[in-house]
């Protein structure tokens, strides 16, 4: 966070920064991005809040988020900590991680910085892992112009599977259009079709014999094979979320799909 | 539903993983990425396509020059001093505006008492003490805030802060501390409790925890106003002119290399270790949004800081008040207190009034200056303080004020203890009292000993 009247001063010891989360939102979407990729203006520019946004790296250090509305639906919006990839285990990088697996947004917007592509892409493809409902957001795309860089948003679209949507956030360019897609990819109007990213041949055999337990345990609730790769990475962390997360389903009493195969 | 064939079910799982994972365990995660990263590669080709190369690189040639080895440091001291000065510059006119507004206004209010027949006692708490204190803290605070947040958030704005981080990260490192404390630091210049919430970035207990002690050492938005009228003050005159510039320029990098010392020390001893490395990324330079700029720096830091300097100026300016005239045995309470810190006081080249003014001042450090400025008119016999020249003339020749007085006042503030708000975070962030306490108690033990030493030095030398 920079500095704001809500992170400086006592308002650092407020866990949540903007609360309020006492109205419901009819659809919860996530913002990720590497860092430095204009995250947080993406989020100002959707939510009209003023978070502080600077130009540094790791500004985002708690989760923030806001709310706005559109075609007459709530979204509530969530500013995840900027992380350059979600395999090497940092505290920003478990906060995105487990929100995006055990909070279960609607929708996740991955934010990618258009004037360093392939880099971005890696977090992309490792978000697409977890959750196939997804919307690109191409941002500085001003930026990229001033460098001469030419992106073909149309055939990054086909090449993740996701809608991509091309954004200059700091002057609101094409916001319209991100807000469309993330409302359509959260009601299910569009459906997506993320790529796959397959490894060597003894990591999937591995895979194959694992990710059928995940599915009886939790269902569908979850994408098996992320987990599935989590575990045979011996990710403790991961274990640790799925056991509370399947002792919180008892406590609720939901019939889970573990119940109905066994 | 029981809790018996899920956690089965678990446990089976992880049975099984266990059984599969030695045949792929070996550089899995090594595996993993690289074909992550091939495949970004490849679509990467597919989509980006770059015609020309752009003639010149600004953000190379200006990173050469801001980053580079022998141009760095210089290029920052530069750039730092330049908003001082503009601080320094800017703050005087409207400061002393402020204040003959603000003294009218208590001139009338002591007047309408007088005519309302309100008991004296109650006058002096809400117009002396109250209301006084408040306009102090407005009129001291204001001017150099609304000029200095905008130039610093200009700054970050334009992308200078993690340069400032690179310059810096050597140092740390060779401190034995991690290169991102040189961000956490940044964001203590704003505000101390936030540059504490910062550390979190830093991923290393250890390191972190040096980042947490040593955040102090650099002044927050409470303390810059203190240093930037105690250095106006002390080339009274000439205020705004670039010796005053050259003090606090001098204040901020002697707090910077003070962080440096601590953490070196620190690594050496309570908390051992090597550094662990990270790479930071330069993110481009970027057109700063001005307009947006001035309007969120006025509304989310300098009101915002004002409006609680002013929540704790009103009870505090109430307190002294009290304590300067409740009596005992011929001496306020205020007086008593003063008197008996004044031999500690002397002996850190300041005084009683001053020690007190910093106690009072715990919960913000926004309210030091205000507070001493109120037990000085308490005890004196001026009454009328309305500019810096009158400033000058309660402190100098009132309270024989010298040159080292101000220099060990700004070195007592720019090092003492954290503010109240600030150590509560740090209790909440470390988890554990042994280490809020030694994040008080390494600074005010430091800051005793360096004003200590910097009194009798001089003294010592003949310069005071």
């Amino acid at each position: 966070m920079g500095l704001t009247y809500r992170s400086s001063g006592f308002g650092t010891n407020r866990t949540d920064f903007f609360r309020g989360s006492s109205t419901k939102a009819d659809f919860v979407v996530a913002l990720a991005g590497n860092p430095n990729t204009g995250k947080s203006t993406v989020f100002n520019a959707l939510t009209g809040l003023k978070q502080h946004t600077g130009n540094w790296p790791g500004k985002t250090v708690l989760r923030a988020e806001g709310r706005y509305i559109y075609r007459g639906m709530v979204f509530k919006l969530v500013d995840l900590p900027g992380t350059y990839s979600l395999l090497a285990g940092s505290v920003e990088e478990q906060v995105a991680k487990d929100f995006l697996c055990f909070g279960k947004p609607d929708a996740t917007v991955v934010v990618v910085d258009a004037t360093c592509l392939e880099r971005n892409l890696n977090l992309a493809l490792q978000v697409l892992e977890i959750t196939p409902r997804v919307v690109i957001c191409v941002n500085l795309v001003d930026e990229a112009r001033r460098k001469k860089i030419h992106l073909d948003i149309k055939s990054l679209a086909e090449e993740l599977g996701v809608p991509a949507v091309a954004t200059a956030a700091r002057d609101g360019h094409g916001l319209d259009r991100l807000v469309s897609a993330v409302a359509d990819v959260a009601s299910g109007r569009i459906r997506t079709s993320p790529c796959v990213v397959r490894y060597s041949g003894a990591i999937e055999e591995a895979v194959l014999k694992i990710e059928p337990r995940i599915r009886e345990l939790v269902g569908s609730e979850f994408s098996s094979r992320w987990l599935a790769l989590r575990l045979l990475d011996g990710d403790r962390a991961v274990i640790s979320a799925v056991n509370r997360w399947l002792a919180r389903e008892e406590k609720a009493g939901r019939v889970t799909g573990g119940e109905i195969l066994a | 539903m029981s809790r018996a064939p899920l956690a089965a079910g678990l446990e089976e799982l992880i049975r099984e993983v266990e059984r599969v994972r030695p045949i792929v365990a070996r550089d899995f995660n090594d595996q993993v990425v690289g074909h992550i990263y091939a495949r970004a590669e490849s679509i990467a080709r597919k989509v980006v396509s770059q015609k020309e190369r752009p003639k010149i690189d600004w953000d190379k040639r200006l990173d050469d020059i801001l980053t580079s080895r022998m141009f760095g440091f210089p290029s920052m001291i530069l750039l730092i001093s330049a908003v001082f000065w503009i601080t320094l510059a800017g703050a005087n006119y409207p400061s002393e505006l402020l204040a003959a507004l603000l003294f009218r206004g208590q001139e009338y209010l002591a007047d309408l008492c007088l005519r309302l027949n309100v008991p004296w006692w109650a006058k002096g708490f809400f117009v002396d003490g109250v209301y006084r204190c408040v306009t102090w803290v407005v009129s001291v605070m204001l001017p150099p805030m609304a000029i200095f947040f905008p130039c610093f958030t200009l700054l970050e704005d334009m992308g200078y802060l993690p340069r400032v981080a690179f310059n810096l990260d050597r140092l740390f490192k060779k401190a034995g501390a991690h290169g991102k404390q040189s961000l956490t630091m940044s964001m203590g210049f704003g505000c101390n409790a936030a540059g504490i919430i910062a550390c979190r970035i830093i991923e290393s207990p250890r390191e972190r925890l040096i980042a947490i002690l040593t955040n102090n050492f650099v002044p927050c938005n409470g303390r810059f106003p203190t240093l930037i009228v105690l250095a106006g003050l002390m080339v009274l005159g000439a205020s705004g002119s670039p010796a005053a510039t050259l003090v606090v320029a001098g204040m901020v990098i002697f707090g910077i290399g003070m962080t440096l010392a601590v953490s070196w020390v620190l690594s050496k001893t309570l908390l051992k270790g090597v550094p662990s490395s990270f790479t930071l990324e330069l993110p481009p330079y970027r057109r700063p949004q001005v307009g947006r700029i001035v309007i969120r720096s006025v509304f989310d830091r300098t009101l915002f800081v004002l409006g609680r300097a002013v929540c704790v100026a009103a009870p505090a300016g109430g307190l002294t008040w009290i304590l300067a005239n409740v009596y005992a045995g011929g001496l306020s309470l205020l007086g008593h207190a003063a008197a008996w810190l004044n031999p500690f006081g002397k002996l850190l080249g300041m005084d009683g009034f001053i020690l007190v003014a910093f106690l009072l001042g715990f919960p913000a450090n926004e309210i030091v200056l205000p507070i001493l400025i109120m037990s000085y008119l308490a005890t004196g016999s001026m009454t009328r303080l309305d500019s810096l020249e009158s400033l000058h003339m309660l402190f100098v020749v009132e309270h024989g004020w010298t040159w080292l007085t101000a220099v060990c006042m700004m070195l007592f503030s720019l090092l003492h203890y954290p503010c109240g708000t600030t150590l509560w975070t740090i209790r909440r962030e470390s988890g554990s009292v042994k280490w809020t306490a030694l994040s008080f108690l390494i600074p005010l033990g430091i800051a005793c000993f360096v004003c200590f030493l910097a009194a009798r030095s001089a003294v010592l030398l003949g310069l005071a």
